[in-house]
């Protein structure tokens, strides 16, 4: 079936014109239709503008021209924080109302420059703020492995989409873990690109320091593809870094021989799961078997890195979402005044999460307070940074669980706000330290039968050598070929 | 370690932000449990860390400035709740 193809597979066979990109289109159309009822991964979409934008690759692909466009007729579909041109944008929020996005995001550009089908608006937690996919305002999205289990969040409708076939590769955004987590519950890769690696032009922002935008695949090559498009400075994000764009996809030579991973003594924390735990000892065997050295290494700040987290995440959402006050765009509650207009406007249109969030967010921020939490969070931020940067003087990456166990109950967790943000443990200090990670699979829970995630770290623009690690574990071991029973 | 007990009413006001009492209630239970662990950050020594802002040290990032395309007017008035003559309509804020 077309719609479980890999990036590099699909486009082999529309270069061979085997397929057709309509037919490929339709496939992720067919499959949404059949199972997105139970999934729910897609807030909505638009077949007729998707099939359209198939027509004209096709008609491209039968003039010959595959020039430099190497998405070429791929259907690849989009988080619902991301600005697409003509499309809805609601940040799984009621406060957005009808809007729609007059502008792409650069990544979007990107992506329809190098021939993607850019379509539909996958479901996430609102505002990115969540790890479950259940603080959303249109819905859950289900996990495809155990449709009563979450799928992770604040990504859940991308992981999903991939998982289920729902289309060929998604689009994310990473702010404490909301690529890797879902990935890793969802069985698919997550990458989260080294902050200033890609331009966040477009995306809606959570957390400005933190937030950065990246791929959801099948495979680690589909990512390695799709962070090549995405990458690069642009002048519309004074954040993004003017590094060279590496060929990402010609360094996945498998080889990982005489590179030294690091294991840090800190991740083997209480809570980890026993089946999580022997699967990634498995792997870390499977990388000596490789020919990899593991080191063991310390991460001294790990305990601190939720709460520090949870300080700068909140402040920099709660200035950032000061935007949405009903004057320019979105839904509008009226009152009597400027003030009571915002008030109201923001108190209808935000969840409940959103809300805490704002409320710790801007305790922290406010007078008498800033010193003892926010600049005291900014101050563990540089120790957490630190902690990486000694590491990868001594190891290339660094290998840990991505999530404590595999994906979780709906409703299990919702009612605790606290035990949600401690499941991040393993995915947040990466957004911390401006560093970038991946998600593969990396084995099973048996009974139910749920994924389990392998968290990779690499140095500040490391991926080369990152997706590199990953391939080659990857390309070892069977795990990413299986799919869900749907 | 006590914790601060945050006055709910008055950050929800600062954050322009409207609360039913429902929501201030449950609100100031669960943050007050989220600083008490947050409090743990207190236990380290920062004297002499200089705070992280962005992991990436860029500073004045600059362009030309010059007039450059922009969303035209009737773009950046579509997705207005309430507009009028090519303006936003608020409500009065001066008598």
């Amino acid at each position: 079936m077309l719609n479980q193809l890999t990036i590099s597979e699909l486009t082999a066979k529309l270069a061979r014109r085997e397929v057709s990109a309509r037919e490929a289109m339709q496939a992720c159309l067919d499959q949404i239709a059949r199972v997105d009822g139970k999934i729910h991964a897609f807030i909505s979409h638009d077949a007729d503008d998707a099939l359209a934008q198939a027509d004209a690759a096709d008609k491209e692909l039968s003039n010959g021209g595959r020039t430099a466009r190497c998405l070429l007729g791929v259907p690849i579909a989009i988080k619902d924080v991301l600005a697409v041109k003509n499309q809805p944008l609601n940040c799984a929020s009621k406060i957005l109302g009808n809007y729609i996005s007059p502008y792409d995001a650069t990544v979007i550009e990107k992506l329809k420059a190098a021939g993607a089908i850019v379509f539909g608006r996958l479901n996430m937690d609102e505002f990115a703020m969540g790890s479950s996919t259940e603080n959303s305002a249109f819905g859950l999205t289900r996990n495809p492995w155990d449709i009563t289990r979450i799928p992770g969040g604040s990504s859940g409708g991308s992981a999903a989409a991939v998982a289920a076939d729902e289309c060929i590769a998604s689009l994310g955004s990473d702010t404490g873990g909301s690529i890797r987590q879902p990935a890793a519950l969802c069985g698919c890769v997550g990458l989260k690109p080294t902050y200033g690696r890609i331009s966040r032009y477009g995306l809606v922002a959570f957390a400005s320091s933190l937030d950065q935008i990246g791929p959801f695949t099948k495979d680690v090559r589909d990512a390695a593809t799709l962070l090549g498009v995405m990458s690069g400075v642009d002048p519309r994000d004074s954040t993004s870094v003017p590094q060279p764009v590496p060929n990402y996809v010609a360094a996945l030579d498998g080889n990982v021989k005489g590179l030294k991973l690091g294991l840090p003594k800190e991740y083997m924390i209480g809570g980890l799961d026993a089946e999580v735990k022997a699967a990634v000892d498995a792997a870390v065997k499977q990388y000596e078997k490789l020919g990899a050295e593991i080191v063991e290494i310390s991460l001294p700040h790990t305990d601190y890195a939720v709460a520090t987290y949870y300080i700068i995440a909140t402040a920099e959402a709660s200035a950032n979402l000061a935007r949405f006050d009903g004057i320019r765009y979105g839904a509008r509650v009226d009152g009597n005044d400027p003030i009571e207009l915002y008030s109201k406007t923001r108190g209808a249109g935000f969840g409940a999460e959103v809300k805490r969030r704002i409320i710790l967010g801007t305790y922290v921020l406010s007078s008498g307070y800033h010193d003892a939490y926010y600049l005291q969070a900014q101050k563990v931020r540089t120790l957490i940074r630190n902690d990486f940067l000694k590491a990868f003087e001594k190891v290339d990456a660094i290998v840990t669980p991505t999530t404590p166990t595999a994906a979780f109950k709906a409703g299990e967790k919702s009612g605790d706000p606290l035990q949600m943000y401690l499941s991040d443990i393993f995915t947040i200090s990466c957004n911390l330290a401006g560093i970038c990670g991946v998600s593969v699979p990396c084995g099973f829970t048996q009974s139910p039968k749920l994924p389990i995630g392998l968290q990779l770290l690499g140095k500040p623009f490391g991926e080369e050598s990152l997706l590199k690690i990953a391939h080659a574990y990857e390309q070892a071991t069977p795990w990413h070929l299986e799919k869900a029973g749907l | 370690m006590a914790f601060a007990e945050i006055d709910v009413k008055y950050v929800a006001h600062l954050a322009r932000l409207a609360l039913t009492p429902e929501e201030e209630k449950s609100l100031g239970a669960q943050l007050g449990s989220i600083l008490g662990y947050i409090e743990k950050l207190r236990e380290l020594d920062v004297s002499g860390v200089e705070p992280t802002a962005h992991a990436v040290p860029m500073v004045n990032v600059t362009r030309a400035d010059e007039i450059r395309p922009s969303l035209s007017h009737e773009e950046a008035l579509r997705n207005a709740p309430r507009q009028a003559n090519g303006l936003f309509i608020v409500p009065k804020i001066v008598e």
